[in-house]
């Protein structure tokens, strides 16, 4: 029997220092390639390596000895201040554990951020790594390719990475409360500091495309503007340009507020109470928050937006749960694919024989009977044929039963004897069962 | 039967569309959708035969009306749906179908004598045109409901789980705003084409009609309405209030109206 087996390390198990060692030694490409001949007890091998995350996944039949192979090439790579610590910051989950675990991985809920997407991306490239080494055979194929649709359900079907968790994605995300689409709304950065520059970023990702810099100082204006292709506007008419904009992100370093309510509320009816949202992360204050009380004027300051983020990170704590549920039964439903892989060669064993044997004995038939036409020769094909399928249907189907439970090697044994079946073939040489239905 | 058959069917697409409020699975929708597409099917076909029956547009009972008027609404939210595809909108609609439905069976179920007072191009065009008109303003009362929630939600930083669900403000003042546009030129062809008629037929004083008034004191909320949004720009949560108003006066003259007072349209409505 083989065993499905992940080593590794994340950020709940180990210091940053650890990780950033380890991570900065075990560049993909190049591992891979070193361990191709190394491991001798590994079967099948993929290994991921993320900022925050290290994990080998790789299956055996040796368990001990491949565990012990893949802890020393780790510790070979490691610089020996490093090595005695190694032990206590790896993880090491086999069988179902793994699998889960693997799950959990791919679905983002393992996550620093938990449901950030980057991950499913990052294992994508561990597999595709893996396949071109050919490291990766059936087992590893059909587990990853399960992550994938595992991951991609976890998506579909929870909203986990559909809430902001960060302070200018949330902003961007109540913005599109507000308008709903935002590629024919205007921006306005009051502040050229480095928070502006991130929201308005991701501003212009959701589709903005009209946007400008007001600053005191107009030089750093201008390299901003230039820096996102956008217009300025002197400091003098930040007002005046109310009219015009739909959002006003400030972020300024000014001590007293720079935007008051009666500024706003003389302009809305020029706007003719088109909404305009104030997104305010300077601190102290740069908009005046009795400016939340205009009609269809909404501020939000760095404090709301906060709150924003709590509340979406309980959210996603929420839509995990659900998403744990999904994981816990594919993980089931992979389990019981990988224990029917044990029965594999034994059914390919009884098909081949029998194949064998018909071929024989038609053969023999055939000889003795120089005269049957082509077409009586089919009927004879198809006959026994038949025959064959009819007689191994219900021992397959005894043998596919019992994958799942505890007797199975007694029945394997049973089956091999009863059939006088010596050459069992590897399960490596069919991909899956599901290329033996009937 | 067959309207039994539509109220179970509305019954039915409002629970999908409650569960949709809910969870957000496209299959939920599109089934509550079909539900509602049936009931309207059902619905239309009974007062297709009902109107045969009778020989004229069978709209006369407050049953009836009630009845005629939650088919256009449905009918209204099926079409809407498919040129805007706002699914949500669905959630706050089906509910007012079914009410709608409820209550018309709740109605005594009189019998209006075959009158040909009621076989005129012009009934059937004041009547069509003012439940249609009806129905539109529904869609803008339920997206006022829904933007005053969205508002509030925005306004005072605290999220429900509505909030995910209910689409962007500028999206439902959008909704209220058409909704205005088509709806109120159609009230206001409803209104005059009644009018002409009374004057046409009815030679007794039908301004001091009770129905009559209160369409018309409808009528001016929806003028003024159009009026400040187009001239003064009130939108948003004033526009939403106003389409709320508009609609209640609806309901007022609509059923209130026959209820509780006499007037010629009582004469025979009741």
């Amino acid at each position: 029997m083989e065993n499905i087996i992940l080593l590794g390390t994340n950020h709940n198990a180990a210091p940053v220092e650890i990780r950033e060692q380890l991570a900065s030694i075990c560049l993909q490409e190049d591992l891979s390639l070193e361990v191709h001949g190394k491991l001798e007890s590994v079967e099948e091998f993929l290994f991921l390596s993320t900022c925050n995350r290290v994990e080998f996944l790789f299956t055996a039949h040796d368990r001990e000895g491949a565990i012990q192979e893949v802890k020393h090439l780790l510790k070979g790579r490691l610089g020996t201040a490093s090595q005695p610590l190694l032990d206590e910051y790896l993880y090491l989950h086999e069988g179902q554990e793994a699998v889960r675990h693997l799950f959990r991985v791919a679905s983002s809920l393992d996550s620093m951020v938990v449901g950030e997407p980057q991950i499913l991306g990052q294992i994508k490239a561990a597999y595709r790594n893996a396949a071109q080494q050919r490291t990766a055979g059936v087992i590893l194929n059909r587990l990853m390719h399960k992550a994938f649709s595992v991951a991609k359900r976890v998506r579909t079907e929870t909203q986990i990475g559909s809430h902001a968790v960060s302070i200018s994605y949330a902003a961007v995300e109540l913005a599109r409360k507000i308008f709903g689409e935002l590629n024919n709304k205007q921006v306005l950065l009051v502040g050229a500091g480095e928070m502006a520059e991130l929201a308005a970023g991701h501003l212009m990702a959701q589709g903005v495309r009209k946007m400008l810099v007001c600053n005191r100082t107009l030089e750093r204006a201008l390299e901003l503007a230039k820096r996102l292709r956008v217009g300025t506007v002197a400091f003098d008419q930040l007002l005046d340009t109310l009219k015009e904009v739909d959002i006003v992100l400030t972020s300024t370093g000014s001590p007293d507020p720079i935007i008051r309510r009666e500024d706003v509320k003389q302009r809305m009816r020029g706007r003719r109470n088109r909404p305009l949202f104030f997104i305010d992360i300077a601190v102290p204050r740069d908009v005046d928050p009795a400016i939340n009380q205009i009609d269809n004027v909404y501020l939000y300051d760095i404090d709301d937006l906060q709150g924003v983020v709590d509340f979406n990170k309980l959210e996603r704590q929420r839509e995990a749960r659900q998403a744990e549920h999904i994981i816990a039964a594919e993980t089931l439903k992979f389990l019981d694919w990988f224990h029917t892989l044990e029965v594999v060669p034994t059914i390919i064993a009884l098909r081949r024989k029998a194949e064998e044997i018909r071929r024989e004995q038609l053969e023999k038939t055939f000889a003795q009977l120089p005269h049957v036409d082509e077409k009586a020769r089919q009927a004879m094909e198809v006959l026994t044929e038949s025959i064959v399928n009819k007689m191994l249907h219900d021992p397959i189907l005894f043998l596919k039963r019992k994958s799942g439970r505890s007797s199975k090697q007694h029945c394997l044994d049973l089956a091999q004897q009863l059939f006088n079946l010596t050459d069992a073939a590897s399960p490596n040489e069919l991909p899956s069962l599901d290329s033996l239905e009937d | 039967m067959l309207f039994m058959m539509a109220t179970g069917c509305y019954l039915l697409g409002t629970i999908g569309y409650l569960i949709y409020l809910g969870r957000n699975i496209p299959q939920i929708h599109w089934t509550a959708w079909s539900f509602l597409g049936l009931g309207c099917l059902a619905h239309g076909g009974g007062i297709i035969l009902q109107s045969m029956a009778v020989g004229h547009l069978a709209v006369t009972s407050s049953q009836e009306a009630l009845s005629f008027f939650a088919l256009m609404l449905v009918a209204t939210y099926l079409v809407v749906q498919l040129r805007l595809n706002l699914r949500i909108l669905g959630s706050f609609v089906s509910p007012l179908a079914v009410v709608f439905m409820l209550a018309s069976s709740v109605m005594p179920a009189s019998i209006i004598p075959r009158s040909g007072i009621f076989q005129s191009t012009w009934v059937v065009l004041h009547i069509t045109a003012l439940f249609v008109a009806n129905a539109v303003f529904a869609l803008a009362f339920s997206a006022g409901v829904m933007y005053l929630l969205q508002e509030r939600q925005i306004k005072h930083k605290q999220f429900g789980f509505l909030y995910r669900r209910l689409p962007s403000l500028e999206r439902l003042d959008a909704i209220n705003s058409t909704s205005l546009m088509v709806g109120f030129p159609l009230m206001t062809l409803g209104l005059l084409a009644g009018l002409a008629y009374a004057n046409m037929i009815l030679q007794s004083a039908w301004h001091r009609d009770p129905k009559v008034i209160s369409a018309l004191v409808t009528w001016c909320i929806y003028a003024m309405s159009v009026h400040q949004r187009l001239a003064v720009g009130w939108r948003g949560r004033r526009a939403a209030w106003l389409a709320i108003l508009g609609f209640s006066a609806v309901l007022v003259t609509f059923l209130g109206v026959n209820l509780l007072l006499k007037g010629y349209h009582t004469h025979f409505v009741m």
